[in-house]
C-alpha cells in the first residue's frame, strides 16, 4: 500500500500540498446560487480521502446553522451545500478549511456533466446489452446443448425469441456504434465501429432470414455479446475521460476566483473573475494574486513574479506597468485597469504555441488507432475474398454470405476494443491512487516514449522560497533586522523572519516601495532594503540574493539567501538518472542562481534566463534532434513548452493555464515522476501485449472461420476467451512493481 | 415440453425485474460517486451515550 491510501483520517488532510489555490482574497460568496431563500453553493475539497473525512467534513458543514443539506463525493472531490438564512459561502469554505482541507469555489461545470451524461447513458446501454447476453445465451445454450434431439420447431421458437429480445437491444444500445461510424463515414474516414457496425446487421439480417427459413444457425447471441463486450470498452475509456477532466477541472482553481471591482461610485465589490471586461478597475489587495492581466493605475510597489517568469526575485511596478496573472502583490495595494489578453504579446505568444501544441497532440496517433488501421482492411478483405472462395467452389450463395458472415464477425475487435481501455483503466487507477491526474488515456503512451526531461527550476525543482544563510557574521543583527522585515510581504523579508524566529515587531515602520524598510529602533534608525538604500555602495557581498540591514551608523551588513531544492529533488534526479534518461533545465532566473541549483543536483546541461519563446525552441530543436522530450514545469513561463513537448507534467501548485497544457498533474512531490514513467511503460507494454494476444486470437481464428468451420458456439466461446485474457493481461499493472518510491 | 411456454416468459420477466433495478440505479445517481459510498458504510453516526459516572455502571449497562 502506498502512503496515499492509509485510511486515518489526520493523514488524509496533509497529504495533498495546498499550494497557491488557498490563497486569501477570493471570496467564495461570488459564486453562491440563489433561488428564493434557498440558496446553494458548489465546492470543490481537496485532500479528503476517507471516510473519516467525509464524516468529519460532513457533520462540521451540516452543524452550520441553516444547512438542510451537505453532501461531498468522494471519487470527484465535489461538495454540494444547501441552505436557508443568512449563513455565506465564506463561513462554509472556512469551516471546511479549518479541518485541513483545501477548498475552492466550484463553478457550474457543464464539461463535467456533459461527460457524466455519457458514461451515464454507456452505462445503461452496457446493462441492457448485459441482460440481452444473458437471456439470449440461456436460449442459445439450450439450441447448441439440444442439437440432434431438439425439434425445428421448438428449435425455431428459439431463435424467434433470441430475436425478439435481440432486435431493440442492438438498436438500443449499439446506436453508440452506429452513430460513431455514420459520423466517421460522413467526414469520409473509417473508425473502429464501421467494421463492428457492418458485421452486427450483416450477422443480425443473415440471423433473422435462417429464423425465418428455419435453418440451424443463428448469430443472435454474438451480435449482442459483441455490443456487450464493446460497451464495457466504450465505458472504461468515458470513465477515464470523465475522471481526467474532473482532476483538471478540480485543480484548476485560478478560474474560480473572485475578484475585487472598482464601480463608477468607487465603491467595491467582489465578482467572479469571468466576469470582468476588459477597462473595469480592480483592486489588488497585499499578498493578493492577480487573476486578471491589467495594467497599473495607482499605486507601486513590489510583485513576485515566480509563477508568471520564474524569476525568483521580485519586480518593482508603478503606474503603467502591466501586471499577469498569477503574479502576487507584495507591497501596498495596487489599483489596475483590467486588459484582455488579446492585447498583449506574452499572453498571445503563449496562446499561440499552446494551439500548436494543441495541434500537434491531436495528431498524434494512438497504438489502437494504429492498430484499427492495420485491422479494418485486413477484415473486410478477408470476408469478401472467403465469401467469393466458397462461390467459386461451388457454394450456394446461403452458405458462403453464412461463412462470410461468421468471418466478420469471430474476427470483429473485442479482444482489440479492450486492449487500450482495459490498460489505461488500470494504469490511471494506479496513479490517481498515488496523487497523479492523468488529462487524457493517450497521455501514457506518450509518457512511456520519453528519453530527456526539462526541468523548469523555480517552483519545479526548487521550492520557489528563499533561505537565510546565517553566518558569525549577521548573527548578531538577525534579531533586530527581522523587527523589521516581519511588517514587509517580501520574499526575502519573510526567509530572514523564518531565519529568527518568533520576536517583537519594530513601531513606527516607513515602507520606501523598491528601496526597503526604516524604522526607529532604540533610538538609531535601522534600515533593511537594496544596497543604496543602507548606504553599502557597490559592494558585492557573494551570489544570490543580497538584503542589507544598517543600524545607525555602524556599517551596512549583508544577509545572503539561498533557494533550497525540494525534498525529494535530488532521490528523483538519481533515480532517473539510473533508469537512462537524459536531464536538462531550462529557467527563467539568472544564471547564478540557475548554475547552483544545476550543481547541487549534478545536472550538467542548464540554461538560464530562457524567455517562454526560447523555452518553446529549444524544445523545437531536441524535437530535431529526434528526442522525445517530457517536459516538467508550473509557471505561466512555461505553458507554450509544456503544450509542445512530446508529454508534459505539472506539479499541483501550478498555474491553471500550465495545468491545461499538460499531460498530467502530480500531487505527491517530484518523487513521483520516476513512478510516472515506470507505470507508463508497464501500462504500454501491456497494451502492445494484448494487442500482440489479440493477433494471435486472429490468426487461429480466421483460418477455422474461413474454412467454414464456424459454429455459433465456436464464435461466443472465442470470442468471450479472447475479451477475457485480454481483461485479465490488463490487471497485472495493477500488481506490477509498485508506483511509489 | 409445453411447460416452457410459460417458463421462458417467467425467466425473462425475472431477468426484466433485475434490468429495472439496475436501470433505476443507474438514473438515480446510485453509481455516481462508487469510492465515497465504499467508505460511507464505516462512518460511525451514533453518538457517544455520554460518560459513565464509573466502571461499575458501565459494566451493569452493558449488561443490561
Amino acid at each position: 500500500m502506498n502512503a496515499l491510501s492509509h485510511t486515518n483520517a489526520s493523514e488524509c488532510a496533509s497529504s495533498l500540498p495546498l499550494s497557491k489555490s488557498a490563497l486569501p482574497g477570493t471570496d467564495i460568496q461570488a459564486f453562491v446560487r440563489k433561488a428564493g431563500h434557498a440558496s446553494r453553493l458548489d465546492l470543490s475539497v481537496k485532500g479528503a480521502k476517507c471516510g473519516g473525512c467525509i464524516a468529519k467534513i460532513e457533520s462540521a458543514v451540516n452543524a452550520l446553522p441553516g444547512v438542510q443539506g451537505a453532501r461531498l463525493n468522494l471519487s470527484t472531490g465535489h461538495m454540494r451545500v444547501d441552505w436557508t438564512g443568512a449563513l455565506t459561502g465564506n463561513e462554509i469554505a472556512t469551516a471546511v478549511s479549518e479541518l485541513g482541507y483545501g477548498v475552492t469555489a466550484s463553478g457550474t461545470d457543464s464539461e463535467g456533466t456533459s461527460y457524466q451524461a455519457e458514461e451515464r447513458s454507456l452505462l445503461i446501454a452496457m446493462g441492457v446489452a448485459g441482460f440481452a447476453a444473458a437471456n439470449i445465451m440461456l436460449l442459445s445454450v439450450s439450441v447448441w446443448g439440444g442439437a440432434g434431439e431438439m425439434g425445428a420447431a421448438t428449435r425455431q421458437a428459439f431463435h424467434a425469441i433470441s430475436g425478439m429480445i435481440a432486435l431493440p437491444v442492438v438498436v438500443f444500445s449499439g446506436r453508440h456504434f452506429f452513430l460513431s461510424a455514420w459520423r466517421a463515414l460522413k467526414h469520409g474516414h473509417v473508425n473502429m465501429d464501421v467494421p463492428v457496425s457492418l458485421a452486427i446487421w450483416l450477422a443480425m439480417g443473415v440471423s433473422i432470414w435462417e429464423t425465418i427459413q428455419g435453418g440451424p444457425h443463428a448469430y443472435f447471441d454474438a451480435c449482442i455479446m459483441l455490443i456487450f463486450f464493446l460497451l464495457i470498452g466504450r465505458f472504461l475509456d468515458a470513465r477515464l475521460r470523465r475522471r481526467a477532466s474532473g482532476a483538471a477541472h478540480d485543480l484548476a482553481a485560478l478560474k474560480n476566483r473572485s475578484v475585487r471591482r472598482q464601480n463608477s461610485t468607487g465603491a467595491i465589490e467582489s465578482v467572479r473573475a469571468n466576469e470582468i471586461i476588459a477597462g473595469d478597475m480592480i483592486l489588488l489587495s497585499p499578498g493578493e494574486q492577480a487573476v486578471i492581466d491589467m495594467t497599473i493605475a495607482e499605486g507601486a510597489g513590489e510583485i513576485d513574479e515566480q509563477l508568471v517568469s520564474g524569476e525568483s526575485l521580485p519586480r518593482l511596478v508603478n503606474a503603467g506597468t502591466v501586471v499577469f496573472a498569477g503574479s502576487v502583490n507584495l507591497g501596498a495595494a495596487l489599483i489596475g485597469q483590467a486588459i484582455s489578453p488579446a492585447t498583449d504579446s506574452l499572453l498571445a505568444d503563449i496562446a499561440t504555441m499552446m494551439e500548436a501544441g494543441e495541434q500537434r497532440r491531436s495528431t498524434y496517433r494512438k497504438i489502437a488507432d494504429r492498430a484499427v488501421a492495420l485491422y479494418v482492411p485486413f477484415v473486410h478483405t478477408t470476408a469478401a475474398l472467403s465469401f467469393l472462395g466458397w462461390i467459386v467452389a461451388g457454394a450456394s450463395v446461403r452458405e458462403a454470405i453464412l461463412i462470410a458472415v461468421s468471418t466478420l464477425i469471430i474476427t470483429c475487435p473485442c479482444a482489440l476494443a479492450l486492449a487500450a481501455p482495459a490498460a489505461q483503466m488500470v494504469a490511471s487507477g494506479k496513479l490517481f491512487r498515488s496523487g497523479v491526474f492523468l488529462r487524457s488515456g493517450d497521455a501514457l503512451e506518450r509518457l512511456a516514449a520519453i528519453d530527456h526531461i526539462v526541468f523548469d527550476k523555480t517552483g519545479t525543482l526548487t521550492l520557489g522560497e528563499p533561505v537565510c544563510l546565517v553566518t558569525e557574521n549577521t548573527r548578531k543583527a538577525l534579531p533586530i533586522a527581522a523587527m523589521l522585515a516581519r511588517a514587509s510581504r517580501h520574499p526575502l523579508s519573510r526567509a530572514l523572519v523564518t531565519a529568527a524566529g518568533a520576536g517583537p515587531l519594530a513601531t513606527g515602520i516607513r515602507e520606501h516601495a523598491g528601496l526597503g524598510l526604516e524604522a526607529n529602533i532604540d533610538g538609531h534608525v535601522c534600515r533593511l532594503g537594496s544596497a543604496e538604500w543602507v548606504g553599502a555602495g557597490g559592494e558585492v557581498a557573494g551570489e544570490g540574493p543580497v538584503l542589507w540591514f544598517s543600524r545607525g551608523s555602524e556599517p551596512p551588513i549583508a544577509f545572503t539567501f539561498e533557494e533550497q531544492l525540494r525534498d525529494d529533488a535530488k532521490a528523483a534526479v538519481r533515480a532517473l538518472e539510473t533508469e537512462g534518461y537524459s536531464l536538462e533545465i531550462l529557467s527563467g532566473d539568472r544564471p547564478s542562481a540557475v548554475a547552483r541549483t544545476a550543481g547541487a543536483l549534478g545536472i550538467g546541461v542548464w540554461s538560464a534566463r530562457v524567455s517562454p519563446q526560447d523555452k518553446a525552441a529549444r524544445l523545437e530543436a531536441l524535437r530535431d534532434e529526434g528526442k522525445r522530450v517530457l517536459m516538467v514545469g508550473d509557471g505561466l513561463n512555461d505553458a507554450g513548452a509544456l503544450a509542445l513537448a512530446h508529454a508534459s507534467l505539472t506539479p499541483g501548485g501550478a498555474m491553471d493555464i500550465s495545468q491545461s497544457a499538460s499531460d498530467a498533474v502530480y500531487a505527491g512531490g517530484l518523487g513521483s515522476i520516476p513512478a510516472i514513467l515506470r507505470i507508463s511503460k508497464s501500462a504500454r507494454q501491456i497494451m502492445l501485449q494484448n494487442f500482440g494476444l489479440a493477433a494471435a486470437y486472429n490468426l487461429i481464428a480466421v483460418p477455422i472461420a474461413v474454412t467454414g468451420h464456424v459454429t455459433p458456439l465456436i464464435a461466443a466461446i472465442a470470442m468471450s476467451a479472447s475479451s477475457l485474457i485480454v481483461t485479465l493481461n490488463a490487471l497485472r499493472i495493477r500488481h506490477g512493481k509498485s508506483g511509489s518510491s | 415440453m409445453s411447460i416452457i411456454v410459460y417458463l421462458i416468459p417467467v425467466a425473462l420477466a425475472l431477468g426484466g425485474l433485475g434490468l429495472a433495478a439496475f436501470l433505476w440505479a443507474a438514473t438515480s445517481g446510485q453509481f455516481d460517486d462508487p469510492e465515497g459510498a465504499a467508505h460511507r458504510i464505516l462512518i460511525d453516526e451514533d453518538k457517544p451515550m455520554g460518560e459513565p459516572a464509573s466502571a461499575d455502571d458501565a459494566f451493569r449497562n452493558s449488561a443490561e
